[in-house]
């Protein structure tokens, strides 16, 4: 049997990149990511596959060797690591009472940073950014416009957005127009 | 902007998150083949539009994702309370307090 070619992955937005004064705006690099739903016995058995347990306090994460957990609602949750991009964070047996599934390449993700990276993003989200009710750390489901995107605070002037790929460009475009009025 | 609080995030969060998901507390009926066709249409197509207080199920949608029950005043759009999903109805009295 003829051996089956392998498809090579390419991210909508490889080359995706620009900056000025006041924000840096990049795309983040592949990642594996889950979307996880479970119950809260079926999220006691899934911590066992990462190793730690999952943020239960509403918009909060948890992180440990690079697998990082988002709180999206009281029984979803995304789970992602960039260490190993190819490798599906999928359990190999199924559990009863949770559905972790596969969105590695659902998802893409875009990296807003620098003094000008909450003016940036708020240009089009109407979330309260600021570091009282969105410390390093927090994580929500949102909006950028009219495309659903996931905000994740890693550091007092970064933020990870995660968007479908399919609205990767038009995400693009509101991040470019929102980072020339970073500083207005 | 409208900030409407989430039962689930207990968080305010911008209406541009939410959508309204019609009326509260309708309870559809287990024997739905027995009914009459007056009771059928009242049960499942006629609404109130109360000038007032409006119990109503919301949806998080572009957030936590979850259904909830909300009492606006459909005059001043204000939410007086919301409440999660299958939690009783706030009686007449504790709304009436709320209006005040």
């Amino acid at each position: 049997m003829a051996k089956s070619p392998k498809a090579t992955r390419v991210l909508p937005n490889q080359d995706h990149l620009t900056s000025n004064a006041f924000v840096t705006l990049e795309a983040a690099p592949a990642a594996s990511r889950i979307s996880l739903r479970a119950s809260p016995r079926g999220a006691a058995a899934f911590a066992k596959n990462i190793g730690f347990d999952l943020p239960a306090k509403p918009s909060t994460s948890k992180s440990k060797s690079g697998v990082v957990a988002l709180w999206l609602g009281p029984d979803e949750w995304m789970v992602f690591s960039e260490s190993e991009p190819e490798k599906s964070l999928q359990p190999r047996r199924d559990h009863r009472e949770y559905s972790a599934t596969d969105i590695s390449h659902r998802n893409t993700a875009y990296i807003v940073s620098g003094s000008g990276a909450q003016a940036t993003l708020n240009s089009s989200c109407p979330r309260d950014l600021s570091q009282a009710t969105f410390p390093v750390g927090a994580c929500s489901r949102t909006i950028l416009g009219k495309a659903e995107v996931i905000l994740y605070r890693t550091g007092k002037e970064k933020f990870r957005v995660e968007c479908w790929r399919s609205f990767a460009p038009y995400v693009w475009g509101l991040l470019v127009s929102g980072a020339q009025d970073a500083n207005l | 902007m409208l900030l409407i609080h989430c039962p689930y995030c207990e968080a305010d969060h911008p209406e541009l998150e939410f959508a309204n998901a019609g009326e509260a507390h309708i309870v559809r009926p287990r024997e739905m083949s027995n009914m009459s066709d007056e009771d059928f249409e009242a049960m499942f197509f006629i609404r109130d539009n109360p000038k007032g207080v409006s119990l109503e199920r919301w949806r998080h949608v572009h957030g936590c994702g979850r259904f909830f029950n909300a009492l606006r005043h459909t005059v001043s759009d204000t939410f007086l309370k919301v409440y999660k999903a299958g939690e009783a109805r706030p009686s007449n009295d504790e709304i009436a307090k709320l209006i005040k």
